[in-house]
């Protein structure tokens, strides 16, 4: 199906019809979402509050629906041949697309660094060249409020303690930066405390957490201890894997802290509160 | 790409070692070396940002090195040949060897030579990594380390943990105990009020060594650089008993792997800084030995240089992972590994832990053994390591060249590989993923709150620390399916 500029699918026809709406920093530019796997399955909170929020901001999101998974499972487990076909749908996905939205720091950073590695594994110069031509348009959504809409107030309401896990992939692969804490300090509201020891692995790594169980609960343990010492009631970050491994040991104590992604925040309004 | 040059033998101290994760488990029950290990981490961490953050042009200065790193890699025949030629005309005798075995025989027969039975050693990877200690007793030539912390790992009948600090896992009062118990077996007791104070325990140590410098025909040493140019060989230090040994002894054995030779005397200008800042968290070490070849009646007059391969041809042989052949054994990316922090050196098994051993010991000892197979997966890809490299070697990049290497030799009929199969199929088509989402949301109806039974396996020791999050009742898809904007996704 192909789309047309006043069709605007994705948006909510009220959205759509909102005069105000073309003032707005986003207005005029289409976003396709990458909701990522796991997102789309056990999280749809996050992909629906990127679409909130980006839709507040005047942005027309598709979701290019023969999407799945960036293949960074695969590659990681040492299962590159299976990752190449995932390598070739996404492009095959989103190739016609400006941009392409994610929250997810490491599979934003999965594309950046490891398709062109894959398609070059594959012997196949095409893709090689389609993935060289995807991966620029590829953004974290910290990364395309903060330098594609130039925005960090996205007129989120969250009055509560926050603590932020900056991810190791969103941090060292994705490279995001502060954007997150720059958007997260935006929030109407919200306390946003310092976590010690921030910038340390959690210790999920995917299926390390599986192979390693022992040294990656040792890890979490320590995460949830120094997310435990700033006295916050949530937890936040840009990928949901990391959430889903410190805030699994959160919940099995009973510690009063909940995780939350970035995304969850900055949709979160007075009258939509997260 | 088939070996090139041989594979390294697993030396015999680690040969039926068990996989990283169990060798893991039993460290983590280690309290005292956890303590030990996250505070003398800690501490080199800090020093190594503190000092790093000086220099304006860091990132300029890692790029140069591995350049220079690069360079001698693309060209490692040539370099080799430069620097025997320079070594040569110094006064120097360049020895060959292939493994390990050809540079202990050729290290042993050299000292037998001179007619000792003892010689003193400066600390040194390469000799570690070919058991050379080892080789020398069973010839009857006792090898005295002179380091201070890697006395403190022999008179403790220990191995090495670490590559810059081996006794990083000892803290002072176990090692008031070892000099207490053993510096009188070997020589010089140590003093009976011996306390765990610093100052009193180096105090031990230097009346100690001091004979065996003095009384020494034979020191041996490694190097941290070999430049080609010059025929210069280099040593870093901090305490000064490399110094000793570098310049009291007659006759000098320097045990160098191949891949440490630097192009020119300039390239070592970039090295000078990047190594001290990356290891020690210092400007500048303390003592800086250079040497090329023999100065008549200025320390030893017999030089030797004993160039071992030992697998490294087999490294460089890989496009991809030669990268960590660039390792200067700094240290920086063990300091700053969250995994090394809590498991410590002995479960690498290898004289090289953490993550540069990942990359190194399964490329050059091969993925024959359990432990070698484990070490590319002893990681969460957390990058710190990466980010720390003072020769910029993407180690992260590394371990999944190497994870596939594992798994291709292994083959795929396996539970993981059955798995991982089926997950690429499944993802192939977002039409088997959305039929398989229902299932999901199903369980999720089902469970409701609550958490899943016992499992047995992997996933029950992930279930055994942690909740799982509670299923949604409709995936995002279905969300968006159901918005009834009478579009389901605009260009699908």
């Amino acid at each position: 199906m192909t789309a047309t500029p006043t069709s605007a699918p994705g948006l909510a026809p009220a959205a759509a019809a909102d005069p105000a709406y073309r003032g707005r920093p986003g207005a005029g530019t289409t976003v396709a979402l990458f909701a990522a796997c796991y997102n789309d399955t056990v999280w749809p909170g996050t992909p629906i509050s990127t679409v909130k929020v980006l839709e507040r901001l005047g942005v027309r999101v598709v979701f290019p629906r023969k999407q799945t998974c960036c293949g960074q499972i695969f590659t990681n487990t040492g299962y590159a041949a299976e990752a190449i076909p995932l390598v070739r749908g996404f492009v095959d996905t989103f190739a016609a697309f400006d941009y392409v939205v994610a929250p997810s720091g490491s599979c934003v950073g999965a594309v950046r660094e490891q398709h062109h590695q894959l398609a070059e594994r594959s012997g196949d110069a095409g893709l090689v060249r389609e993935v060289a031509a995807v991966v620029p348009h590829v953004y974290d959504i910290s990364e395309f409020l903060v330098d594609v809409l130039k925005v960090t107030d996205v007129g989120a309401y969250f009055p509560h303690r926050v603590t932020y896990h900056p991810t190791c992939h969103s941090l060292r692969v994705a490279q995001v930066g502060d954007r997150p804490q720059q958007l997260l300090r935006a929030v109407r509201g919200i306390t946003v405390v310092e976590l010690p020891n921030a910038t340390e692995c959690c210790g999920f790594g995917g299926t390390f957490s599986v192979k390693n169980p022992d040294m990656s609960i040792s890890m979490a343990s320590d995460k949830a201890r120094h997310v435990r010492e700033t006295g916050a009631e949530v937890l936040v970050a840009g990928d949901n894997m990391c959430l889903m491994n410190i805030g699994g040991v959160l919940k099995r104590q009973r510690a009063g802290v909940r995780i939350m992604h970035l995304a969850e925040i900055l949709a979160s309004t007075e009258e939509d509160p997260a | 790409m088939s070996a090139v040059g041989p594979v390294q033998q697993t030396s015999p101290t680690f040969v039926g070692m068990p996989k990283f994760p169990y060798a893991a488990r039993s460290a983590l029950g280690n309290t005292q070396q956890r303590r030990n290990l996250a505070h003398a981490t800690g501490v080199i961490r800090a020093k190594r940002a503190k000092v790093v953050a000086e220099v304006p042009r860091w990132e300029e200065l890692r790029q140069a090195g591995a350049d220079a790193k690069d360079e001698v890699l693309g060209h490692l025949a040539d370099y080799l040949v430069q620097a025997e030629e320079a070594l040569t005309r110094g006064g120097a005798v360049v020895h060959w060897a292939r493994d390990a075995a050809e540079a202990n025989r050729i290290v042993v027969d050299l000292v037998k030579a001179v007619g000792t039975g003892e010689v003193v050693k400066v600390k040194s990877m390469a000799t570690q990594e070919i058991e050379l200690n080892e080789a020398l007793e069973a010839e009857g030539i006792h090898a005295w380390e002179t380091d201070l912390a890697e006395l403190i790992v022999q008179l403790g009948h220990d191995r090495p943990s670490h590559i810059l600090v081996p006794a990083i896992h000892r803290n002072r009062s176990e090692i008031r105990e070892i000099f207490r118990r053993e510096m009188g077996l070997v020589g010089r007791p140590a003093p009976d009020d011996l306390t765990d104070e610093p100052r009193r325990l180096a105090e031990a140590a230097r009346l100690h060594l001091r004979e065996k410098f003095l009384r020494a025909k034979v020191a041996i040493s490694g190097a941290n650089f070999l430049v080609a140019e010059t025929g210069t060989l280099v040593v870093v230090e901090s305490e000064g008993n490399g110094r000793m040994c570098l310049t009291l002894p007659e006759t000098l054995i320097s045990v160098v792997g191949i891949e440490k030779v630097l192009p020119t005397w300039q390239d070592l200008g970039t090295f000078l800084q990047l190594l001290p800042r990356s290891s020690t968290g210092e400007r500048m070490n303390p003592y800086t030995s250079m040497w090329s070849g023999v100065h008549a009646g200025d320390g030893p007059q017999n030089v030797h240089v004993v160039l071992i391969d030992n697998g490294r041809t087999h490294v460089l042989a890989d496009p991809v992972g030669r990268e960590a052949l660039r390792c200067i054994r700094c240290s920086a990316c063990l300091n700053t590994c969250p995994v090394y922090e809590r498991a410590g050196g002995h479960a690498y098994g290898s004289v090289y832990p953490g993550p540069i051993g990942s990359i190194l010991n399964p490329q050059l000892r091969g993925t024959a053994s359990e432990v070698d197979r484990s070490l590319p997966f002893a990681s969460t890809l957390c990058g710190a390591c990466f980010e720390a490299c003072p020769m910029r070697i993407d180690i992260p990049k590394l371990l999944v060249h190497l994870r596939a290497k594992v798994v291709d030799a292994k083959g795929r009929n396996t539970a993981e590989g059955r798995a991982m199969a089926a997950g690429a199929w499944l993802f192939a088509d977002a039409r088997r993923l959305e039929k398989a989402q229902k299932g999901s949301v199903l369980a999720g109806k089902v469970l409701g709150n609550r958490q899943p039974p016992p499992l047995p396996g992997a996933m029950g020791m992930w279930l055994g620390a942690r909740d799982i999050p509670d299923l949604p009742a409709q995936t995002f898809r279905q969300w968006w399916n159901a918005r009834g904007s009478g579009s389901t996704g605009g260009q699908s």
